[in-house]
């Protein structure tokens, strides 16, 4: 890491913003400095997008001071727009444009002419690898393509700070890793670059991050400063025979501030001062481990992790969930291809991938949303695309956003999915204050479910799916966009659904999440690269440089190893 | 089923009153448009401008501007010196209607006792603005009855021969041919399409946008039990929607209601669930809110147009005659004003009652379908 220079490029002082009662951003001090990439963490909703157009001049401060490279973005934003390069979560690429009419309509705007925009094309084409798609549309580049048009569109003047807003969600591994080795260049430039994320295992990697939760900074500084604090604290389980038994049992334990499952381990992270269960291993801490343990000492006390149990309808043995040759094509798109799988019985199966990569249309075929254009999808032994309405009632489906009544009440909503599952008399008023009890929601009872943090939507989609019972639970990125506390609150109640037989599938783009999951299937360009148990998966691809590959190097390695179609290694 | 069914039906009415926009919706802008447009959209004229100029001078003269000026149709605004202001009087807009008196009125009107003017007719000249075609027709029409009654009155005083022929008009059902009897009744036809279309055309669409929709999917409820639930809240806010219209036609407008009121209602269902089965057919085809507005607007303009509501459908050409065959609108309006101004029959609102049945049963029964096939 380099040393501190004099002086930051921005300089960030008591800042405080607020959109009507919600105070986005709770006094922050912090700097940020050239020639540094700065991590900018926390979940949706913490203020990492409201800062960064702060920064940019895009927005006002409602207090505090702010300055950029040495200019007050609240006064003087032409000057700070000269000096800052922007990339917003949704980048303003024009998709019917090609990747050249693109950067030339940025280059217009910026008044980028003559020699000097020759010379700046040609240096962001060589730069982004972008140079044999000149002409391509930018609406039919890759994800991890888009991304990097996008930076280069923000870079036609070379800025000296350069803000990312979540460049890497939902991008592909390997293109993750080429994105993050390009700004890795524009760092060693001398340029600040502020890289806005939600996972965790990105802002370790940081020169210094900026920690935020609900609109407070927890940490500002190099992010083993706090990894550090968390030595001599964490340790692991190695194989006991029933994991999610002993996550639970440790779970419960006086001292365990998180129990984690880990393939076929447990993980372990103690309070302070606390003495580990007997057999555990001390391992190295993490970065989340840390952000973990800050938002424990920060957060409400633990809503009741008791998941309402009885007895569930049984699906009978074998594999309950199967897929056999499912695809589905979208004109010349073929977004799933010839997908085979099957689930067993209280099987957690995970189907892990970037975005695009068809997790959702493999879903929405599995649930009978959209006929597959060949294939067959049997669920309970049912192809619910020509089921009797019967036959939807033995699953739970929650879809990828929220989608439950904003303006019905939590008690409303329940009232409602109860009915159309069926529910009459005593049955339901028992399921419907089972799941107001059981997943901390009686507080909000009466509040528009639109009114929810993030959260407790979460908790009251899962509610809705779970309360008629269902055998076979398909959950769509059920925990995007939360902090790490509710994702593992979210991943204890599934965890006690599947000991109680309940068959789960869930999609997700966060490799570590991927772990949790009995199974594993890699989704890649609408096909299924490989499927089996997490560790198997990873073991296949231990080498001499890597004795303990993780799941995001099985994961390159297999998109390597399928021979991938565009020429986008040559960034 | 039952209880499937009425869960979603008090979903749909908590979502649509628990929202305050929506529920303003019901109720702000219908009631505002049924004032406006019935104090608005009239065809009678009161008191227009009158000119006159009055050459002649005497008591029979004076009689008849009189006449004009106390018809309720006109106001004497300006007396006119000579025919060289005629010119501007019109173009100025400062009147509608130029009444020239000339000079031998009153002698004409006495027999013209001498020489040739023996015997001719006493003439009258009106110059009307036709730059306003149809207020100059309605306003010569006014001009004749004023004559006309100025006639029998002169012959009954005065004695004299009577006119060979002259019409005596009775106008059935709206004996004083007020136009708002005509208007009012069409709108409550009108606004109640426009209110339950637009939360019809909404619903879907919002569900799909949201994506509670495929949570509805997912759910053991059938594609035509969401039909049923989305189409019992547009019949229960649509007969609350019309009901208001007509009280405060009857009530606030007096305007007669002479018909069967279960007639009136049983007319209303029928129409309301054809008007239903456009809206949902547009609503599950529609992937936003945004294109089910638009298309709900694509619906109600021509549908309104093309209704008989403004222009009678005998003057469109015939094949627009044809199109008009599947409005909805064009039946219940024939039984609304039938209900209000006289008392339509059954037997002749049969006629128009089925074919809102089959327009219903037709596109309830495609929009089902739809829900399923438009999810991707």
């Amino acid at each position: 890491m380099p040393p501190p220079p004099p002086l930051p490029l921005v300089d960030i002082e008591g800042l405080e913003k607020r959109f009507g009662a919600v105070t986005a951003l709770d006094g922050i001090t912090a700097a940020i400095h050239p020639g540094r990439m700065t991590g900018l963490v926390g979940p949706d909703g913490a203020g990492k997008t409201t800062l960064l157009r702060l920064v940019a001049g895009l927005l006002r401060a409602d207090g505090g001071r702010l300055s950029v490279c040495g200019a007050d973005p609240g006064t003087d934003p032409e000057r700070v727009h000269e000096a800052v390069g922007y990339m917003p979560q949704s980048f303003g690429l024009y998709e019917d444009l090609s990747v050249a009419e693109n950067l030339s309509l940025y280059a217009d705007l910026r008044g980028v002419v003559g020699d000097a925009r020759e010379r700046a094309f040609d240096r962001l084409l060589r730069f982004t690898g972008l140079g044999p798609f000149r002409t391509r549309l930018a609406g039919r580049l890759s994800g991890g393509m888009k991304q990097k048009l996008g930076i280069a569109c923000a870079m036609v003047v070379k800025p000296r700070l350069l803000l990312l807003d979540e460049p890497s969600v939902g991008v592909d591994p390997v293109s993750r890793r080429e994105l993050w080795a390009m700004v890795q260049d524009l760092v060693a430039d001398d340029i600040g670059v502020v890289w806005s994320t939600a996972y965790l295992d990105e802002a370790e990697r940081c020169d210094a991050v900026l920690l935020l939760d609900r609109g407070r900074l927890l940490h500002a500084g190099p992010p083993d400063a706090l990894t550090r604090r968390m030595d001599g604290r964490t340790f692991i389980l190695r194989a006991p025979p029933d994991k999610r038994v002993a996550q639970a049992r440790a779970a419960a334990t006086a001292g365990v501030l998180d129990a984690l499952i880990q393939g076929p381990h447990v993980r372990l992270v103690m309070a302070q001062g606390a003495a580990p269960p007997d057999g555990a291993h001390p391992t190295p801490p993490r970065f989340e481990d840390a952000f973990v343990s800050l938002l424990d000492d920060d957060a409400a006390p633990h809503a009741p992790l008791a998941t309402p149990t009885a007895p569930v309808a049984d699906p009978g043995e074998g594999d309950v969930v199967t897929a056999q040759g499912l695809t589905r094509r979208f004109g010349d798109f073929t977004a799933v291809d010839d997908v085979s799988f099957a689930v067993a019985r209280g099987e957690i199966f995970g189907l892990l991938g970037p975005n695009g990569a068809g997790k959702s249309t493999t879903f929405k075929m599995m649930c009978g949303l959209l006929p597959p254009t060949a294939g067959t999808a049997r669920v309970a032994g049912i192809d619910l695309g020509h089921a009797a309405s019967a036959g939807r009632a033995k699953i739970g489906y929650m879809s990828q956003k929220f989608s439950l009544y904003g303006d019905l009440s939590v008690g409303q909503n329940l009232a409602f999915f109860a009915s159309v599952y069926g529910l009459k008399g005593q049955a339901r008023k028992q399921a419907i204050r089972g799941a107001l009890e059981g997943y901390g929601l009686d507080t909000y009872a009466k509040a528009n479910a639109r009114t929810l943090p993030l959260g407790f939507k979460q908790r009251l989609s899962l509610a809705c799916a779970t309360l008629h019972r269902p055998p076979i639970l398909f959950l769509d990125e059920p925990t995007s966009g939360v902090d790490p506390l509710t994702r593992r609150e979210f991943w204890g109640r599934i965890n006690a659904l599947a000991a109680d037989g309940v068959t789960v599938l869930v999609t997700t783009h966060f490799l570590d999440e991927a772990e949790y999951c009995d199974r594993l299937g890699i989704v890649f360009r609408g096909r299924l690269v490989a499927d089996g148990v997490p560790d198997a998966l990873k073991a296949r691809f231990r080498t001499a440089d890597t004795p303990e590959p993780t799941l995001e190097d099985a994961f390159i390695a297999l998109i390597e190893a399928e021979g991938r179609e565009d020429a986008e290694a040559a960034a | 089923m039952g209880s499937r069914i009425l869960a979603l039906v008090i979903k749909e009415f908590l979502a649509v009153w628990r929202d305050p926009k929506s529920r303003f919706v019901l109720i702000g802008p219908p009631l505002i448009q049924l004032l406006v447009f019935s104090y608005a959209a009239n065809y009678d004229i009161i008191e227009a401008p009158l000119a006159v100029l009055d050459l002649d001078g005497g008591p029979a003269a004076h009689r008849l501007i009189d006449d004009f000026d106390h018809s309720g149709g006109f106001r004497v605004a300006r007396h006119l010196d000579g025919e060289k202001d005629i010119a501007p009087a019109i173009d100025s807009r400062a009147v509608s209607l130029v009444l020239v008196v000339p000079a031998d009125f009153s002698r004409r009107l006495n027999g013209g006792s001498s020489g040739v003017e023996a015997g001719k007719p006493a003439v009258v000249q009106v110059i009307a603005d036709g730059r306003a075609s149809n207020s100059a027709q309605v306003l010569i029409g006014y001009a004749s009855t004023i004559l006309t009654r100025f006639n029998g009155e002169w012959l009954a005083a005065h004695g004299g021969k009577p006119v060979p022929a002259a019409i005596i008009t009775t106008n059935w059902f709206n004996p004083n041919l007020v136009s708002r009897w005509f208007i009012v009744p069409g709108l409550v036809a009108v606004l109640t399409l426009v209110v339950v279309m637009v939360v019809v055309a909404l619903s879907v669409a919002r569900e799909r946008e949201l994506g509670t929709f495929e949570q509805l999917l997912v759910t053991p409820l059938r594609p035509f039990e969401i039909m049923v639930g989305k189409t019992v809240p547009g019949v229960v806010i649509g007969l609350g929607e019309a009901t208001l219209a007509a009280a405060i036609a009857h009530f606030g407008f007096g305007i007669p209601f002479l018909g069967s009121l279960p007639l009136f209602y049983g007319a209303l269902v029928l129409y309301l669930l054809a008007v239903i089965a456009f809206g949902l057919m547009i609503s599950s085809l529609a992937h936003t809110q945004q294109q089910a507005i638009l298309g709900a607007f694509l619906f109600i303009v021509p549908a309104i147009i093309l209704s008989g509501f403004a222009t009678p459908i005998e003057n469109m050409p015939d094949w627009v005659q044809w199109l008009t065959h599947v409005n909805p609108i064009r039946y219940f309006l024939i039984v609304v004003r039938g209900t209000f101004l006289k008392d339509l029959p059954l037997a002749d609102a049969v006629h128009e009652l089925w074919p809102m049945a089959i327009i219903a049963a037709v596109n309830l029964s495609l929009a089902a379908w739809l829900f399923r096939r438009r999810l991707y």
